[in-house]
């Protein structure tokens, strides 16, 4: 009898889980099929479900008007560039609160992860104006900078927590068996790390990869990434819906696969080191 | 050569004095154990003498020269950790070779003394293998083996033994005390075991609240303790504490006995209380004496055939030249 009552039990909580992923899920998988239909059937109402005329017009348009790959060229290396700079700053930096804590360390770390809780707006004007002065208005080199600042307290966060399981014994250890504190990284920790590492680089690109602030206000066209390929297909008049959507999911493609091949490390880093 | 002196040394976090300053001369070759209650400072003491802690005063000579200043990789010492702290990613073979990596021995040379160390250790059939894939007792050897393939001036031990089973625990204790006698290398041993520190120790340090009570050889300690600390920490189990007049008719402030020198006899013996708890080991009894009007319980040894049950009266009777005498400040007289 307890055995039927689980079976059910394990079918409804099945159901449910499938429901909280369709709901999740279903933002995307609306705007793939909005991709594919003509652009009046795209703002039906009531809405089409499946049963529109399939066209792949609205991708031939899109890469028409805009072209894509300069602006994925864009997404790339923004989002590469300002994961690689990130981890050279919060390596160094988890490495020594996690191991060599001062008195303020915690308070420290809370201090970092607060500046997420500003809003982005607050910092706009003075950041724009420094960006002119600079002349790094739509520079690459500007949105690597500042997507790393605004993702660094998340990457020295993530792996503070990953160090933080590596017990100090074990780089004692090594110190005892002569080795360096270059050799000590190279040989020891490193290695040790690696999960963490990968995990905080893969959700550092995928936050870079959908930053649509910044990019999209500190660009023009040069640095434009795929963000602002997709805004450039909202126009207060005429009808665009089936356009936008193509040109999101040609956005979000990349990274969707990206991630998709990457579960497990997403799934440990998005828990923050707390489930192994 | 491993002569370690420690000249005024003394350790602090923050505001806390864990160390006073200290003076401890370890000669070459020596077995030194460090006993003393949790939270004395042992671990600390031999942290500093590994580097692993900065002094927060006096000076660390190893073989005359001044180590104070040297980082633990510069001090050729070798550690085994409570913990083990073996690298999980490398293999055994790896994790034992590793101190000989550090120290830019080429390869071949790397071999031979990996595959040394493994056969005094018992370890050649494991040399591929992940630490995660070991026993706890294989590897406590392979922290071993990492320490000793790079001949240190001395080893540095924190309590080794302890996340090893009983019985494991004698068989390490006793490969240990083999590995002084054929090394014949400067050993650390910090432990708050009894029995190891007195069957492996040359010569033993009893901490207490990070100053030293009492340095000597085991025998020395237990024959003629310092003072009431020492008195009570060294044997087991423990010496019972006498006050009173009792004590003054013995000539001191505290008079103490231990168990192995009282005798039990159910009618003979100037003191007199009734039996509570007794331990029967087999070949010893030991019984908990109450009531005697000396001390809250006086503990006897007995011989393991002598049957005595809760609430019978005995008699004691302390063997005269063996007793220890204090004075009021709990210094021997
Ligand atoms: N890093 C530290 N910061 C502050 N206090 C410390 C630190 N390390 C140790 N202590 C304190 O120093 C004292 C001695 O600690 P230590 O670890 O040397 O004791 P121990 O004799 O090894 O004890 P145990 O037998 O439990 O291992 C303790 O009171 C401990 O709280
Ligand atoms: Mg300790």
């Amino acid at each position: 009898m307890a055995r039927a009552v689980s079976t059910q039990r394990k079918a409804f909580n099945t159901v449910v889980a499938w429901g909280v992923a369709l709901l999740i899920a279903f933002p995307i998988i609306w705007t793939v099929l909005t991709s594919f239909k003509p652009e009046p059937q795209a703002v039906a109402t009531p809405p089409i479900w499946l049963g529109f005329d399939w066209t792949t017009k609205n991708y031939h348009d899109v890469v028409q008007q805009r072209g894509y790959f300069s602006f994925f060229l864009n997404s790339v290396i923004i989002a590469l560039g300002s994961t690689a700079l990130g981890l050279l700053i919060a390596i160094p930096a988890a490495w020594s609160m996690a191991f060599v804590p001062g008195r303020r360390t915690r308070d420290l770390l809370m201090w970092m992860l607060s500046t997420k809780m500003m809003p982005a707006v607050a910092v706009l004007t003075p950041l724009y104006l420094i960006f002119r002065t600079l002349g790094l208005l739509d520079s690459r080199l500007g949105l690597v900078v500042v997507l790393m600042l605004i993702n660094l307290p998340i990457i020295v966060w993530m792996l503070y927590t990953y160090f933080k399981e590596i017990p100090g014994e074990i780089l004692e250890a090594a110190r005892m068996d002569g080795a360096s504190l270059w050799n000590e990284i190279l040989y020891v920790l490193t290695p040790m790390a690696i999960p963490g590492i990968a995990s905080t680089l893969i959700l550092n690109i995928i936050l870079a990869w959908n930053e649509a602030f910044w990019t999209i206000i500190l660009t023009v066209t040069d640095a434009a990434p795929l963000t602002k390929f997709i805004s450039g297909f909202s126009s207060p008049q005429g009808l665009f819906y089936a356009k936008l959507s193509a040109a999101s999911t040609m956005a979000i493609a990349p990274i969707l696969i990206m991630g998709w091949f990457s579960q497990k490390q997403l799934v440990r880093g998005l828990t923050f080191g707390a489930v192994k | 050569m491993g002569q370690i002196t420690l000249s005024k040394v003394a350790k602090r976090f923050g505001d806390a004095e864990v160390i006073p300053p200290l003076d401890l001369i370890i000669d070459d070759g020596e077995f030194v154990v460090f006993v003393g209650p949790s939270g004395c400072g042992k671990s600390t003491l031999l942290r500093l003498i590994a580097g692993l802690e900065d002094t927060s005063d006096g000076r660390i000579l190893i073989d005359g020269k001044d180590a104070t200043a040297l980082g633990p990789a510069q001090r050729g010492l070798a550690m085994v950790f409570q913990s083990y702290a073996l690298y999980p990613h490398m293999s055994v073979r790896s994790n034992i070779a590793f101190p000989l990596k550090m120290a830019g021995l080429d390869k071949a040379e790397q071999d031979r003394r990996v595959e040394g160390a493994a056969k005094v250790l018992n370890l050649t059939n494991y040399l591929d293998r992940r630490p995660g894939q070991l026993s706890g007792g294989q590897r406590q050897r392979v922290a071993i083996g990492r320490a000793i393939v790079r001949e240190p001036a001395a080893f540095l031990f924190d309590e080794p033994l302890s996340n090893l089973d009983a019985a494991l625990r004698v068989g390490m204790r006793l490969e240990i005390s083999e590995l002084h006698e054929r090394l014949k290398t400067t050993m650390i041993y910090v432990t708050h075991d009894q029995v190891e520190a007195m069957t492996m120790a040359d010569k033993i340090v009893v901490l207490n609240a990070g100053r030293i009570e009492q340095v000597g050889s085991p025998l020395e300690l237990y024959r003629t303790p310092r003072n009431l600390f020492v008195a009570g920490f060294i044997g087991s189990p423990k010496m019972s504490f006498i006050t009173g007049a009792e004590a003054q008719k013995a000539g001191g402030a505290t008079v103490g006995v231990r168990p192995e020198h009282l005798r039990v006899s159910p009618s003979e013996g100037p003191w007199r209380g009734t039996v509570g708890v007794s331990e029967h080991l087999g070949s010893d009894t030991f019984f908990h004496v109450h009531d005697t009007g000396l001390a809250p319980v006086i503990t006897v040894r007995a011989d393991g055939e002598v049957a005595l049950s809760h609430g019978d009266t005995v008699h004691l009777t302390p063997q005269a030249d063996k007793i220890h005498r204090f004075d009021q400040n709990g210094l021997r007289i």
